[in-house]
């Protein structure tokens, strides 16, 4: 089995990323190159830190066009935290920026009067027809979220000072809000599950 | 509705974890990997490991721990100790960290807040603030409370959050290591200045300690003594605040 690329987006937490997929028994190549964007069987785009700021690393790169490619064309890909805010058009956090626009959206703020940035274990409820996600509770580390689960998608809630997207699937591609790799047993199995959908 | 977390606190001095009370009187409490794993298949939220080596030979070893520790640990993991440098910070994040605590350099150059989060985000950059009793309020101590610093507790995590901190792990230096529970007025006090999350330390002996500091204000409760000598595993601590009607992840 070839490894899992893991895209090199800055100061993500890529350690716990390539952790994850070892306990699952594969291998991280860690890589910004744009071949291994486009070719990579398996892919996953983490993400910590600012949107426009890694919006613009990956255009800095050359890696835009091969992203959006391999996720209109449901090649197996796994978005985490920013990554999913990644895939709309644009964000609040970053006015100006452009995302990779696979979703037609805008990345909104978390309300006044909640925990900001929320850092911790919410409750997440799988919506109809999931194959990857399942009911549970997982844990975030997000400022800003994705407020509905776009058409053409399968989606997971949470509620944080209203509802938010806490996961989007669509066959192969998987996004989600919080961190699988950081979320106990439950996001184990969500990753084990994503390495093995074709 | 986000879930109160129960965190094992590692502390580890030359690859090893050890305890002692108010950081004085150090003495051996196991090995960090076996530890951390036990505590993640018991149900802990999250993990903490703070460096308190005293020589550059033990801060090499603690990459050595954090990147073995993340091999095993599927829940966040918080590294703290010696960080002075956006760099240090990535080393440990390179290593397997999730968030950087930053105590002592921090309060000698609140900047480096300000440049942490620029380029780590604030969900990783935590403040670690140790506050003293003075006065009707607290101040901040540092260098394991050899120094007083004679500056505002409350302000200064204000300060912090200002530049950037994310989150605050605030220790209680009059309850640290002796089981009196939190110094619930200062997290109360704390949940009044601060937005972020706040992270009770110092003075946990028994359940009804953490429902009563999450009653004050903290999203999260820690503890190292009570865990490390088989008092009390993290899945009855859980169990025992489900009993006292807290809702926790199980």
């Amino acid at each position: 089995m070839s490894a899992v690329v893991v895209v090199r987006t800055g100061a993500a937490n890529l350690a716990s990323v390539a952790a994850a997929l070892r306990r699952a028994g594969r291998e991280a190549r860690i890589s910004a190159s744009a071949d291994d964007i486009a070719h990579g069987e398996r892919l996953v785009l983490p993400g910590v830190g600012a949107f426009g700021e890694v919006a613009g690393r990956l255009d800095a790169l050359g890696l835009r066009a091969a992203l959006v490619e391999r996720i209109a064309s449901g090649r197996p890909t796994l978005a985490i935290c920013l990554g999913l805010q990644l895939l709309a058009e644009a964000s609040d956090e970053s006015p100006g920026a452009r995302g990779l626009g696979v979703i037609e959206a805008t990345v909104t703020a978390l309300p006044e009067g909640v925990r900001r940035p929320q850092l911790g274990w919410n409750r997440v409820a799988a919506g109809p027809g999931c194959r990857l996600l399942t009911d549970g509770t997982a844990y975030f580390a997000n400022s800003f979220k994705l407020d509905a689960v776009p058409d053409g998608w399968r989606g997971a809630t949470a509620d944080h000072g209203g509802p938010f997207v806490a996961a989007l699937e669509r066959g192969a591609v998987l996004a989600c809000q919080f961190h699988p790799e950081l979320s106990g047993a439950w996001g184990q199995a969500i990753v084990e599950r994503w390495l093995e959908v074709a | 509705m986000l879930l109160p977390r129960v965190i094992p606190c590692l502390d580890v001095r030359d690859g090893r974890v050890v305890k002692g009370v108010r950081f004085q009187g150090l003495r051996d409490a196991g090995d960090p990997v076996e530890l951390a794993a036990a505590y993640a298949g018991q149900g802990a939220d999250e993990l903490v490991v703070l460096d308190v080596s005293a020589t550059p030979e033990g801060r090499g070893h603690a990459l050595e721990v954090v990147a073995a520790v993340r091999a095993v640990l599927p829940l966040p993991l918080t590294v703290g100790g010696g960080v002075r440098e956006p760099d240090d910070a990535e080393a440990l994040l390179a290593a397997g960290a999730d968030k950087v605590a930053v105590n002592t350099a921090a309060v000698a150059r609140p900047g480096l807040l300000d440049d942490l989060a620029r380029r780590f985000g604030r969900q990783c950059t935590i403040l670690a603030l140790d506050a003293a009793r003075s006065g009707d309020g607290w101040e901040v101590v540092v260098r394991s409370g050899r120094d007083r610093t004679g500056r505002d507790a409350i302000g200064w995590a204000a300060e912090a959050v200002d530049r950037g901190a994310g989150e605050i792990l605030l220790t209680s230096w009059d309850r640290d290591g002796t089981g009196a529970g939190y110094d619930l007025e200062l997290l109360a006090a704390m949940r009044r200045a601060v937005a972020v999350p706040i992270i009770a330390s110092g003075g946990a002996a028994r359940p009804l300690h953490m429902a009563q500091a999450l009653a004050a204000g903290a999203d999260a409760v820690l503890a190292a003594t009570i865990f490390h000598d088989d008092r009390m595993s993290v899945s009855r601590l859980k169990a025992e605040l489900a009993a006292l009607g807290v809702e926790v992840r199980r």
